[in-house]
């Protein structure tokens, strides 16, 4: 299809992509430098550092980046016993770990405020087996659970991926030279497994750092991230400007932690 | 041992992973308001969910949000693809830095900076706004799709096409189409998905008085879950382990998905 016409098949998109992505980034862009008035300022960005904005900020950092962390440190046994045991990409039990990312997200995480309300399912048999109730909702536990619990087929996936492509000879070299199993892991395993590894730490760090309903369904109000403090911005305060240029900040961070990332990662193959 | 203690993880996970939404299933029946007791069997909730409209018009909503943002996305994505594909180097970077941007960006600011962007324009918010938006973040999933197909797909049949007589549209129906068939048809299904799942985009670019089932489960869980929500979740998710493993599993399955893998 080398023919001169397609070149213009591309115009619907081009249009497309150019008022609905790049015109409303720099909307954001305009209402996070200018104050109501629509004069230049960075007052907006810079009430990151008041005590308010810069909590959430950091608590949401620490809660994505343990959560990203435990979801790695389930995920990687995961997928090395998946392939260890020759389980195939069109296997039930592969299946059975993928299957609950196609299940809507809210509803998986209203079954977890289920479970853990105060009146909740766990609390019922708890105190049926007449023991005490625990204090299990609004704590930042109990966010880390919710986004573990959303997010670890995303990090499964990917990792499996990579994972079932190894040669088995590769790592059968790696025996008959006289690697150990920790040796033939770290040495072999795991530098190949890189970019799977790269593409499900973005798929769940991304999400968890600037999610605002796993917090807010499992947080009760009381634990507040910087996506709860974003999403109040604009739905309750109607603060546009504040909420703009908070936004900004959160996506150099995003940006930092993708060139960060896409250090470690040779290819595009992994993420589908 | 070993083979004990893998058996004794993967049932860990898989218990960590489903047991929350047996939990709903079990509520979903349960003949009580109360959570934490069983009531005895009932299907009244299910009753209630029937004539809830609220979660009915949510539903269709879901859906149609769901099929059209696909089909529209699947259609500019291909277009966009092909054209993609015959690009000299730097326009085609350039748009695929572009193409790129949703898929990286947080949903928060994507949801944000459209919302800006159309009460800017003054489009109302409503369906066609959450429309838009998630034809916007599908497209991306599209090309991603498409272009490996057309890599692959031979640039000699199109041109023998058209060497014999063929029209430049005909050649495309008759010749490339069915060459990408399994890439449009993956990014079509991966685009549903997307719209269907998604929450935060929905949650900034619907207007008031609409609601997809994720805005619904949000806005509920805030006045005190309904038991006609655990029966939505139960037949959700019934609906979507069906056509999961019918389409992984039917005979036949294997092979288009070989082809499109």
């Amino acid at each position: 299809m080398k023919s001169k016409g397609t070149r213009y098949l591309a115009l619907p998109y081009i249009v497309w992509m150019c008022g609905f992505i790049v015109i409303p980034l720099l909307l954001v862009l305009y209402y996070g430098l200018t104050d109501r008035s629509g004069t230049f300022t960075f007052d907006n960005v810079r009430k990151i550092m008041l005590a308010e904005n810069f909590r959430p900020l950091y608590l949401a950092m620490g809660l994505s980046a343990v959560s990203t962390l435990l979801c790695f440190l389930i995920a990687f046994p995961l997928a090395l016993i998946l392939r260890s045991r020759k389980v195939g990409k069109g296997s039930f039990v592969a299946f059975l770990f993928i299957l609950p990312m196609w299940m809507n997200s809210l509803l998986r995480i209203l079954a977890w405020q289920t479970l853990l309300e105060r009146k909740g399912v766990i609390n019922g048999i708890l105190s049926s087996l007449h023991l005490p109730e625990q204090h299990l909702i609004n704590t930042p536990a109990a966010i880390v659970l919710g986004m573990v619990y959303d997010f670890l087929p995303f990090m499964i996936l990917p990792i499996y991926n990579t994972l079932i492509k190894i040669d088995d000879n590769t790592i059968n070299a790696a025996y008959d030279l006289g690697a150990g199993f920790r040796e033939t892991l770290l040495r072999i395993i795991l530098p190949l497994s890189v970019p799977g590894i790269v593409s499900g730490v973005t798929m769940v760090f991304v999400p968890t750092l600037t999610t605002f309903a796993i917090s807010n369904m499992l947080g009760g109000g009381k634990v507040f991230l910087i996506g709860n403090v974003i999403e109040q911005e604009f739905m309750l305060n109607s603060n546009w400007n504040l909420g703009s240029g908070l936004s900004l900040i959160l996506m150099v961070f995003i940006i930092m932690s993708m060139a960060l990332l896409s250090r470690y990662d040779n290819g595009e193959d992994a993420i589908l | 041992m070993k083979k004990i203690i893998s058996n004794a993880y993967l049932f860990t996970v898989i218990l960590f992973l489903y047991a929350p939404i047996l939990v709903l299933i079990a509520l979903s029946f349960n003949d009580s308001k109360s959570r934490a007791h069983w009531g005895g069997f009932t299907l009244r909730w299910y009753m209630s969910m029937l004539q809830d409209r609220d979660i009915l018009s949510a539903l269709r909503t879901t859906l149609l949000i769901a099929l059209l943002s696909a089909l529209l996305a699947t259609i500019l994505g291909t277009m966009a693809a092909i054209a993609i594909q015959n690009m000299r180097a730097f326009p085609r970077s350039v748009i695929l830095g572009i193409t790129n941007i949703p898929m990286l960006n947080a949903d928060i600011v994507t949801g944000i900076s459209m919302m800006l962007c159309f009460i800017a324009f003054r489009i109302s918010l409503g369906f066609q706004t959450i429309l838009i938006a998630h034809i916007t973040f599908n497209i991306p999933y599209v090309i991603l799709s498409v272009m490996p197909k057309l890599r692959q797909a031979s640039q000699v049949n199109y041109e023998a096409a058209l060497d014999l007589g063929a029209t430049p549209l005909q050649a495309f129906f008759k010749v490339v189409l069915p060459d990408i068939m399994p890439g449009v048809l993956s990014g079509f299904l991966l685009a549903f998905t997307m719209s269907l799942d998604d929450f935060i985009v929905t949650h900034f670019t619907r207007g008031a008085g609409i609601n997809t089932i994720s805005t619904l489960v949000y806005s509920e869980v805030r006045r005190g879950i309904k038991p006609s929500m655990y029966s939505l979740s139960t037949v959700i998710f019934a609906v979507v382990f069906i056509v999961l493993l019918i389409s992984n599993f039917a005979p036949g399955a294997k092979k288009a998905r070989g082809a499109g893998a």
